[in-house]
């Protein structure tokens, strides 16, 4: 009995000593435990199912390899990637958001796709310092201009960016109306209005503004009316299937040849082939064009298709900038990545020199200051016409950092 | 709007309803019949466009694709009555409700697997790419084709159902199961028929819709719920009524386009709240 007492006391003993060895550690601080090596958290919100998977595979696969590339780690040490399913759903875009930030405890943000989860993402963002949001991909102006935030950067667009030398370019090549077209969401309206603004600049004038409910694909409706209205242009954002749908049935209704049709570059990014003919002599503006002429670009394009065996797109190029701007940043803090505030510092004022978009730098509002390129599709592929706007900056209209 | 305008647009609703036909008058066979609710028809709609998207990049001619995609289809939809809705003719709507919503999902993720989330498409065959022109612009001829065999498929609906022996079998079954078993006719054998036919036109659509849209994961949800205002607008179960409901969607959402384009997202679910209002089985549905 005596002896069982003895060990139940030697026990609870190192039992006390333990819990307190494991107080004791925690109670340091892990931004002092860098020596150990505690590898740096990298939480990311992105779709990986449904109609936008290709989207959220595309930037995830081009930002582990940058980083990867750099041998695997940030500002020296390990990285711990935690992926969540963004399902591109928006009610559920704060319960993901919360889990990544509370559950993980993530030192970076990296996501969404999607608009409308960027919006609620980056409302939970502003009430916070931590983490750092970075978005590959969300257009969306408000991230960077009335929800605007020193922890949210971006490394994609704003939607106006692409939109807005659209319209100029309608201006500069002669027409004089247009009618403009796209879904009733967040990224279709502010584009068509930044196209618009565009336009505006030259004289142009928009003679009727149609705004479809998202995702319908039935155009012919509307492509009657433009024939009836006969503008001199169309200026048109859709994406994806709907993108290949319309272009077809724009030539098919023996418009394409009358009536040109312009627009940001995700109107005809990747759908060359889908589309053929109906693609072809299109003139888009987009932050990227696949045969830019840089030695980033070559290099990110051959590594890209031996490791996944498929070709580059704007996207990873957006996902391949974050990987580029998270090892900057870290690198700068030597890996001290929970000093939040040195963090924002060295992003905020970070350039990109080695995007394959060519060289790129982050504006007040932290969203890039890059150029807007002139493409036009020829034989089922983009061909480079020139700069449309160089080193555009979003106005960051409503953002009070700027 | 002057008036050769207002004629080409009555012409895209016509058209547009045909098409919507041919989708909901397999939904509405398998339900009037079956008692089944397939929310897995738009699923079905968007394998048959893969389908012939598949066979097309084999067999390069999109009628050979159509042909051989049929039969597939129906090969399918059996397969799918045998495992999966069989077992359910006893139950709760709840029950089949789950289990069509399941068979989406499934489907879905098949999509992803064999085909991945790419989104490609089928040319339209030389003979039938060019345009007629109409008023002040042209007017596409695979279109007006389209429309065509949705014709031809609702006049040989008509005579199968309402002049078969087949027909027969499926009206009796609709009214009265037991009797019909009694009479020493295999009812589970028919249904198993009806649900095959009912993919196989989903399917059919798909494969004709291909060349117009692209062929894209989740192109089945959409046109699902259209569908289903379409048949319930028209009176579910009745085919009939699916095909005034299709014209009256087609028309509507077509217009709704062109004059309310503020409210067009809500033109068709207005006209199916009104029509509800009015005849709450439906056009031509049947008082149970």
């Amino acid at each position: 009995m005596s002896k069982n007492n003895k060990s139940r006391r030697h026990f609870i003993a190192g039992a006390a000593a333990t819990t307190g060895l494991v107080a004791a550690s925690s109670f340091i601080p892990s931004r002092f435990a860098i020596g150990a090596m505690a590898p740096i958290k990298v939480g990311i919100l992105l779709p990986y199912s449904g109609t936008y998977a290709m989207l959220g595979n595309s930037i995830t696969n081009a930002m582990k390899m940058r980083i990867e590339q750099a041998g695997g780690r940030m500002g020296g040490r390990p990285i711990d990637y935690v992926a969540v399913d963004s399902e591109m759903s928006v009610p559920k875009a704060p319960q993901n958001t919360n889990k990544l930030i509370q559950k993980e405890k993530v030192d970076f943000l990296v996501g969404p796709v999607h608009s409308g989860i960027a919006a609620a993402m980056a409302k939970i963002m502003g009430q916070r310092k931590t983490p750092i949001m970075i978005v590959p991909n969300a257009g969306s102006n408000a991230v960077t201009g009335p929800l605007c935030a020193p922890n949210i950067f971006r490394t994609s667009f704003s939607n106006w960016q692409p939109a807005y030398p659209g319209g100029v370019l309608m201006g500069k090549e002669g027409h004089k109306t247009c009618v403009t077209i796209s879904w009733k969401y967040g990224a279709g309206i502010q584009m068509m209005a930044a196209g618009r603004d565009g336009f505006a600049t030259t004289g142009g004038k928009s003679v009727k503004d149609i705004l479809l409910p998202f995702p319908n694909v039935e155009f012919q409706a509307h492509l009657s009316e433009i024939a009836a209205l006969k503008p001199d242009c169309v200026f048109a954002f859709f994406s994806g299937g709907g993108a290949t749908k319309f272009l077809k049935d724009y030539e098919a209704a023996g418009l394409k040849d009358k009536i040109p049709l312009y627009g940001p570059g995700f109107l005809t990014e990747g759908v060359e082939k889908a589309a053929g003919s109906a693609a072809d002599g299109i003139k888009t503006t987009l932050h990227y064009a696949s045969n830019l002429d840089n030695q980033a670009n070559h290099k990110f394009r051959a590594d890209y298709e031996a490791a996944f065996g498929a070709s580059a797109n704007v996207f990873s190029v957006q996902g391949y900038d974050t990987g580029s701007l998270l090892l900057q940043a870290a690198a700068a803090v030597g890996g001290d990545v929970e000093a939040t505030a040195d963090v924002i510092n060295v992003m905020e004022t970070s350039k990109v020199p080695d995007s394959p978009r060519g060289p790129w730098a982050m504006s007040k509002a932290h969203n890039p200051i890059q150029n807007i390129y002139l493409r036009q599709v020829a034989d089922g592929q983009q061909k480079l016409l020139g700069i449309a706007a160089e080193a555009l900056e979003d106005p960051a209209a409503g953002c009070k950092m700027a | 709007m002057d008036f050769v305008t207002f004629l080409i647009q009555v012409l895209n609703g016509v058209q547009y309803g045909f098409t919507l036909f041919l989708v909901a008058s397999g939904l509405t066979l398998i339900f009037g019949i079956m008692g089944i609710i397939n929310l897995a028809h738009g699923a079905f709609y968007m394998i048959g466009a893969y389908i012939c998207f598949w066979l097309f990049g084999i067999t390069d001619s999109l009628l050979v694709a159509i042909m051989a995609g049929i039969p597939i289809m129906f090969v399918f939809g059996y397969a799918i009555e045998r495992l999966a809705i069989s077992v359910l003719y006893k139950r709760d709507h709840l029950y089949q409700v789950l289990m069509t919503y399941g068979l989406i999902l499934i489907l879905n993720e098949m999509q992803k697997i064999l085909w991945g989330s790419d989104f490609y498409s089928v040319p339209i065959p030389e003979v039938l790419s060019g345009s007629i022109p109409m008023g002040n612009q042209e007017y596409p001829v695979y279109r007006l084709f389209v429309s065509l065999v949705c014709m031809v498929v609702a006049a040989g609906m008509y005579v199968v159902i309402g002049k078969t022996k087949l027909g027969m079998m499926i009206r009796a079954g609709a009214s009265n199961r037991e009797m019909v078993q009694a009479l020493g006719i295999n009812i589970s054998r028919v249904f198993a028929v009806v649900f095959s036919l009912g993919a196989a036109l989903a399917g059919f659509s798909g494969m004709i819709d291909a060349p117009l849209s692209s062929v894209y994961p989740g192109m089945g949800n959409y046109i699902l719920i259209i569908s289903f205002v379409v048949i319930v607008i028209g009176g579910i179960g009745s085919v009939k009524g699916a095909f005034v409901g299709a014209m009256l969607v087609g028309l509507a959402d077509t217009f709704g386009k062109v004059l309310v384009p503020e409210f067009s997202s809500m033109v068709i679910y207005a006209l199916m709240a009104l029509v509800l209002l009015w005849r709450p089985q439906g056009l031509f549905g049947r008082v149970t």
